[in-house]
C-alpha cells in the first residue's frame, strides 16, 4: 500500500453512488442509429473515409487521425452510413462533423480485426503504442486525450510512475467502480500494457475509500505482479482530478499550465482506459464501446450500461425504465462538471462517463446574491486559487488581474461554485475570464 | 422525449448553505447571551434590543426603498447589526442612543457603499463607534448594577483595572456577567455557547477569535503589570470587557475580515495588539471596538498580500531560484 501525502483544498459532496454502485453491467444493444462525432477526443478532428450509403463492418475503420494530437474512429457495430453531416455535439454545444449509422442488427465484425496478443509479455512496446493510436483509445475518464500521445512522452521527460485513476471523485458515476468489481483481470492486464507502452516499471492503482468492493478485486488482480502498488486514498472531490491525484498519491505538484504530469514524471490513465486497451490487445477490439452510467433520482432504474458510442441518450434513459416523474436536468458526465443537456437524441461519445438525471424538484432557482467574502470559495480551491477574486476581476473585466490571480490555472472542477452561499456562478466567472485571456494571448501571437 | 429541460453551467449541485441561512445562524448564536442580557439587567436591556433591531431593519428597508432598490431585510443581515450594536452599549443608556447607532450603521456604514458585501468596516462597531463620540457620557457610563438593576456611578472593571484598582469580581461572577458593563458583554459563558454553535457549523474561522483572544492574553500576561514583565492578569483581560463578545461575533464579519484562512489568523492576532495597546497605554479602558475597526481598514492590505500557496507553486519557486543562480 502506498503512504499517502497531503492533499490540499477539495470538498465532502454527496456521494449518491449507492443508486447504481451494486448494479451489474449490462450490455445496452443495438439503438436505430447510432453518431459517430469526428471530434470526440482533445484536438484535431479526425478525418470520415465513408460517404451516405457505404456498408460497414464493426471495428471498421471509418474515420482516420489528422495530425499529432487527434484520434481514429471506428464503427461499433455492422450497418449502413446514413449520411455524414453535421449534428449537435452535447460536450462541445455547437454543430460538429457526425457519421451517421444506421445498425444492420447482424453485429459482424471487420475481417481486420485480429487478437495481438494473449500475455502483455508478448507483444512490444512500439506495437502497443501503434495499437493504442489505431484502435483511436483517448482517456475515459472524461477529458478524451489521445492516450498515444501520452504513451510517448519526449525523451527528456523520463516518466517514473503510471498512475491508474480508479478514483471516480464526482457524485454519482459507477461506471469505473463496476469494471474495477467486474472485470479486475482485464484492467490490471491493460494497465500492465499501458505501462509498457510507456516503458514505466512502477504502476499504482488507485481508488477512493468509498469502494471497497473495487479495491478488494483489483487488490486480488494485482497481486502476482510485483511492479503494481494499490493507493486507498480517503473520500474528498475532486481527488480523481489527475493534477490532485499526483499530489495525494506521489506528493509532487504538476507545475502550472503549460505544465504536464509528464513534467514530473507521472503518466496518469483511466480504469476504462486500461480495459479498452487490454479489449485490444487480446482481442483486438477498436474503441467502439464504453461503460456509462445511467443514474440519478430521476430515472426509474439506474443502470450500468456498455454501450456502443453513439448511442443516443433518450435510448439509454428508455433502457433504464425511463424518467422517475418530471425531469430537471439530463447531465452528460458527473454533476459538478458535467454538461447540462438540451437535447436527448445527442449521442454519448468516448468521454460519456455516465448520464445523471435530475428530478425537476431537485432543481432550486436560487437568487445569485452579492459575494459576502466567506472565503469558503478560497478553502474549497483544490488548486489553492482565490476564486473570489478572480470572479471578481473577471465580472468587471479587468482581465490582467483576473490572470495574475492565476485564471488560467483553474480546473473547472466546480468546488467554489457548489461552496458559495451566494450562489454565485463563480465557475462561469472564471471560465469567461479564461477563454477571454487565450483569446487575447492568440491575438497578440498573430501580431507577432 | 418532448421534455422541456433544464440547461445551466455546472456544478449542478450545491451546497445547502446560504447567505440567509449563515445569518441566521449567527442570530440563533446571539440569542443566549441576549437572553442573559435580559435576565441580568431587566427590561432596559430588552428594550435596547428591540430598540436597536427594529431601527437597524426599518432604516434598511426605508433606505433600499427610498434609493428604488429591492428589499432585503429578510436576510437577516440588518438584525445581527441591531444585535450586536445594542449589546455593546451599557444597559441604562437612552433609547434614541440604540435608535441613532443603529441607523448610523446601516445607512453611512453600509448601504452607502453598496448594502451587503460591500461594506468595508463592521457597520454595529461604525454605530458603536458614533454613539460613542456623540453622547460620551452615557455610552460610556450609564452602567447598572446586575440583578438590583440600579444606577451605579462607579466605574466598570476594566476601568478599575487600568486605573491600577484590584477590587474586580471573582471568576465565577465573571464567567456568569454578575458585574457591570455593556449588556452583552458580561455574560462570558452564554456567549461560549454561541461561539461554540458557530465554530461547530463552521459558520466563523477558530484563526480569528483564537488570534485575537491568544494576543490578548499573552500580552497583558507579558506586559500588563506596569514595571514588572509576565505578571499580567492575561485571563482578566479576556474576561473583563468586550474581547469574548468582540472576538467571536464581530471579528469574524465576513465582509470585513479577509478571505483567507492565513489572513484571519494575521486579522485577529492584529485586532488582539491594538486593544491591547489601548487598553495599557490609551486613554480608554476598553479597546476592543477600535482594535476590530483598525483591522476592518487593513482588510484590503491583508487580502493583496496574503494569498495561498497555489498548486505548483514549488516549480515556479524553484525555477525562481535557478534563474537567479545563472544570473
Amino acid at each position: 500500500m502506498v503512504n499517502l501525502k497531503r492533499g490540499s483544498g477539495g470538498i465532502a459532496v454527496p456521494e449518491k453512488k449507492e443508486l447504481s454502485s451494486s448494479a451489474k453491467i449490462v450490455d445496452a444493444g443495438l439503438p436505430n442509429e447510432l453518431v459517430l462525432f469526428l471530434s470526440q477526443h482533445t484536438g484535431a478532428p479526425a478525418s470520415a473515409l465513408v460517404k451516405a450509403g457505404d456498408s460497414v463492418k464493426r471495428g471498421q475503420l471509418v474515420a482516420s487521425a489528422q495530425g499529432a494530437v487527434s484520434a481514429a474512429v471506428h464503427a461499433p457495430t455492422s450497418g449502413k452510413v446514413k449520411a455524414v453531416e453535421d449534428r449537435y455535439h452535447p460536450v462541445q454545444g455547437r454543430l460538429c462533423q457526425a457519421i451517421v449509422l444506421e445498425p444492420d442488427g447482424l453485429n459482424e465484425l471487420d475481417e481486420s480485426l485480429r487478437p495481438r496478443a494473449s500475455a502483455v509479455e508478448d507483444i512490444t512496446k512500439e506495437d502497443l503504442v501503434a495499437l493504442a493510436r489505431e484502435i483511436g483509445l483517448v482517456g475515459l475518464g472524461g477529458a478524451a486525450f489521445p492516450t498515444a500521445v501520452k504513451l510517448t512522452p519526449p525523451p527528456n521527460r523520463p516518466i517514473d510512475t503510471y498512475l491508474l485513476n480508479g478514483i471516480e471523485c464526482e457524485p454519482y458515476l459507477t461506471a469505473d467502480d463496476r469494471i474495477m468489481v467486474e472485470e479486475p483481470h482485464d484492467v490490471a492486464f491493460g494497465f500492465r500494457a499501458l505501462m509498457k507502452s510507456a516503458g514505466v516499471k512502477r504502476g499504482i492503482v488507485c481508488i477512493e475509500d468509498n469502494k471497497p468492493e473495487a479495491i478488494e478485486a483489483m487488490r486480488e488482480a494485482i497481486k502476482p505482479f510485483g511492479e503494481l502498488e494499490l493507493a486507498v486514498v480517503p473520500t474528498r472531490y475532486p481527488r480523481g482530478g489527475e493534477k490532485q491525484l499526483i499530489q495525494v498519491v506521489l506528493g509532487r505538484e504538476v507545475p502550472p499550465p503549460p505544465g504536464l504530469p509528464l513534467d514530473v514524471g507521472v503518466i496518469v490513465s483511466n480504469v476504462g482506459t486500461a480495459y479498452a486497451m487490454a479489449q485490444a490487445v487480446r482481442k483486438g477490439l477498436p474503441l467502439v464501446e464504453r461503460i456509462v452510467t445511467v443514474t440519478g433520482e430521476g430515472v426509474k432504474t439506474p443502470c450500468n450500461f456498455r454501450s456502443l458510442i453513439g448511442t443516443p441518450v433518450s435510448y439509454l434513459i428508455e433502457l433504464a425504465g425511463g424518467f422517475s416523474g418530471p425531469v430537471g436536468k439530463v447531465i452528460m458526465g458527473g454533476p459538478m462538471m458535467g454538461v447540462s443537456l438540451k437535447d436527448l437524441n445527442a449521442p454519448i461519445v468516448k468521454g460519456t462517463s455516465g448520464l445523471v438525471v435530475l428530478q425537476r424538484g431537485q432543481i432550486k432557482r436560487e437568487k445569485v446574491l452579492p459575494c459576502i467574502k466567506c472565503g469558503r470559495c478560497v478553502e474549497a480551491c483544490p488548486m489553492g486559487l482565490l476564486p473570489v477574486w478572480i470572479a471578481a476581476c473577471s465580472d468587471s473585466g479587468y482581465l490582467e488581474d483576473a490572470e495574475k490571480y492565476r485564471a488560467m490555472d483553474c480546473i473547472e472542477c466546480g468546488c467554489c461554485a457548489y461552496e458559495c452561499p451566494s450562489k454565485r456562478p463563480l465557475v462561469q466567472s472564471i471560465k469567461l475570464a479564461k477563454n477571454r485571456i487565450t483569446a487575447k494571448r492568440r491575438a497578440l501571437a498573430a501580431k507577432k | 422525449m418532448g421534455e422541456k429541460l433544464i440547461v445551466t453551467p455546472s456544478p449542478h449541485i450545491k451546497s445547502p448553505r446560504t447567505v440567509k441561512g449563515v445569518m441566521l445562524g449567527v442570530v440563533i448564536s446571539l440569542l443566549p447571551a441576549c437572553v442573559g442580557a435580559v435576565v441580568l439587567f431587566g427590561m432596559n436591556a430588552l428594550l435596547i434590543l428591540i430598540t436597536s433591531v427594529v431601527s437597524a431593519v426599518v432604516a434598511e428597508a426605508l433606505w433600499q426603498r427610498a434609493t428604488k432598490q429591492e428589499i432585503t431585510v429578510g436576510d437577516f443581515s440588518a438584525v445581527i447589526t441591531g444585535l450586536l450594536l445594542a449589546m455593546t452599549l451599557p444597559p441604562g443608556v437612552p433609547l434614541y442612543v440604540p435608535a441613532v447607532g443603529s441607523v448610523f450603521a446601516i445607512v453611512i456604514a453600509k448601504q452607502i457603499f453598496g448594502g451587503l458585501g460591500s461594506n468595508f468596516v463592521n457597520p454595529a462597531l461604525a454605530g458603536r463607534a458614533f454613539v460613542l463620540a456623540a453622547w460620551p457620557m452615557s455610552v460610556a457610563g450609564a452602567w447598572l448594577n446586575p440583578l438590583t438593576h440600579d444606577a451605579v456611578s462607579s466605574p466598570t472593571p476594566l476601568a478599575v483595572l487600568k486605573g491600577g484598582g484590584t477590587n474586580i469580581p471573582g471568576l465565577w461572577d465573571l464567567l456568569i456577567g454578575n458585574r457591570t458593563g455593556s449588556l452583552g458583554e458580561t455574560s462570558i459563558i452564554l456567549l461560549l455557547l454561541g461561539g461554540l454553535f458557530l465554530l461547530v457549523t463552521k459558520i466563523i474561522d477558530w484563526r480569528t477569535p483564537v488570534g485575537f483572544l491568544g494576543t490578548l492574553f499573552v500580552g497583558t500576561w507579558v506586559f500588563g503589570k506596569p514595571g514588572a514583565l509576565f505578571q499580567g492578569d492575561g485571563l482578566s483581560a479576556i474576561l473583563l470587557g468586550g474581547a469574548v463578545l468582540g472576538a467571536f461575533f464581530m471579528a469574524t464579519d465576513y465582509v470585513t475580515s479577509p478571505v483567507t484562512p492565513k489572513g484571519r489568523l494575521i486579522f485577529g492576532i492584529g485586532a488582539g495588539l491594538v486593544t491591547l495597546l489601548i487598553r495599557l497605554w490609551g486613554g480608554y479602558p476598553e479597546g476592543v471596538t477600535y482594535g476590530i475597526l483598525f483591522m476592518n481598514l487593513m482588510t484590503p492590505i491583508i487580502d493583496r498580500f496574503v494569498v495561498p500557496k497555489y498548486y505548483g507553486y514549488e516549480h515556479d519557486a524553484r525555477a525562481r531560484k535557478s534563474a537567479e543562480g545563472k544570473r
